[in-house]
């Protein structure tokens, strides 16, 4: 079980949250202009390292509010939580 | 041939969820009866006719609070909507995360940096959401009557804390939770706001604000978590 700090709540344990999946994707700023293998590209594939991630996750079951989580793949270790909408913080292997 | 129909109002109609259950709840919040047949032993014991008292102060106590009247309200806090809100309720919006202001019968709780659920009792809905839309002004924000979401239980005494530690994983020690203070989580992997309106020497009282339709199962739970509370503690 995963303790992650909410931004807003604090700690909490991790059933009280959604997964959302890798950050900082953005969408395409001209989607007519992509064939399909780079859509495909976009809303399918992501990164998969071994080692700090940055994700999203939801309090679902408290604020609902969404933000960022850099976690560490292997370890789960949280390295980092902060708001959504700002850019990644540097982290250092 | 003129048939005499129940005259059917709002209030005839309206059913709490666990209206049916006032009585079961107001058995299991008092101490169990000492069993008289099946253990003579222990019934005799001169310590027994002290124990009442005792027993009702470790018995945790439970009902519902039906029909509380809520409004969920989201703007953007530290704007003119919402001074003009704080005016109105007497209190301003509270900011600090899972904080309660009290405003008069109104409880404020904050849900999200930018939403509050504002609690009042039953029948207070129209007149509170007037007041709150008023105040908004047309800014950008909303008031949206949620009284029928939820329903209320409401736990106390001493061992009440004991009985939300065994589903819930928030450290409600006196310390890290008190009067004043709210909480949105898991209990028993139910989703509950959780509301401590006082704390006296009788114990702590929380409110769960808990969905009409997970308000069976709360209870049924709440009721099995409680049982041990009704009997003597058990001595090596």
């Amino acid at each position: 079980m995963l303790l992650i700090a909410c931004p807003w709540c604090g700690e909490r344990e991790e059933l009280e949250f959604h997964y959302g999946g890798q950050a900082h994707v953005a969408h395409p700023a001209e989607p007519e202009g992509l064939s399909d293998s780079q859509w495909g590209e976009y809303l399918f594939v992501r990164d998969n390292p071994k080692g700090p991630f940055a994700e999203r996750w939801s309090h679902s079951a408290g604020c609902r509010r969404w933000f960022n989580v850099v976690r560490h793949t292997v370890t789960h270790e949280i390295l980092a939580v902060y708001p959504a909408g700002q850019p990644k913080p540097v982290i250092l292997p | 041939m003129t048939r005499r129909e129940p005259a059917v109002t709002a209030d005839t109609l309206r059913r709490s969820p666990l209206g049916h259950l006032a009585a079961v709840f107001a058995e299991h919040s008092t101490p169990a009866e000492p069993s008289p047949a099946g253990e003579p032993s222990r019934a005799a014991e001169p310590s027994r006719a002290a124990e009442p008292s005792i027993a009702a102060e470790r018995c945790a106590r439970l009902r519902e609070v039906p029909f509380l009247a809520q409004l969920d309200l989201q703007l953007e806090p530290g704007g003119p909507a919402a001074q003009r809100i704080a005016a109105a309720l007497g209190t301003p919006l509270p900011t600090a995360p899972n904080s309660v202001a009290e405003a008069g019968e109104l409880r404020v709780l904050w849900l999200g940096p930018q939403e509050w659920l504002v609690i009042g009792p039953d029948g207070s809905a129209p007149a509170t959401a007037a007041l709150l839309s008023a105040a908004l002004r047309g800014e950008p924000g909303s008031v949206v009557d949620v009284s029928a979401n939820r329903t209320t239980l409401e736990l106390s005494g001493r061992t009440a804390r004991e009985v939300l530690a065994k589903g819930c994983a928030l450290d409600l020690h006196p310390r890290a939770f008190g009067p004043g203070d709210c909480a949105q989580t898991l209990l028993s992997t139910v989703h509950v706001i959780l509301d401590q309106i006082d704390r006296t020497d009788a114990g702590p009282t929380y409110r769960l604000l808990v969905r009409g339709s997970f308000a069976q199962y709360l209870s049924d739970w709440l009721l099995d978590a409680m049982e041990e509370y009704r009997h003597p503690p058990l001595t090596p």
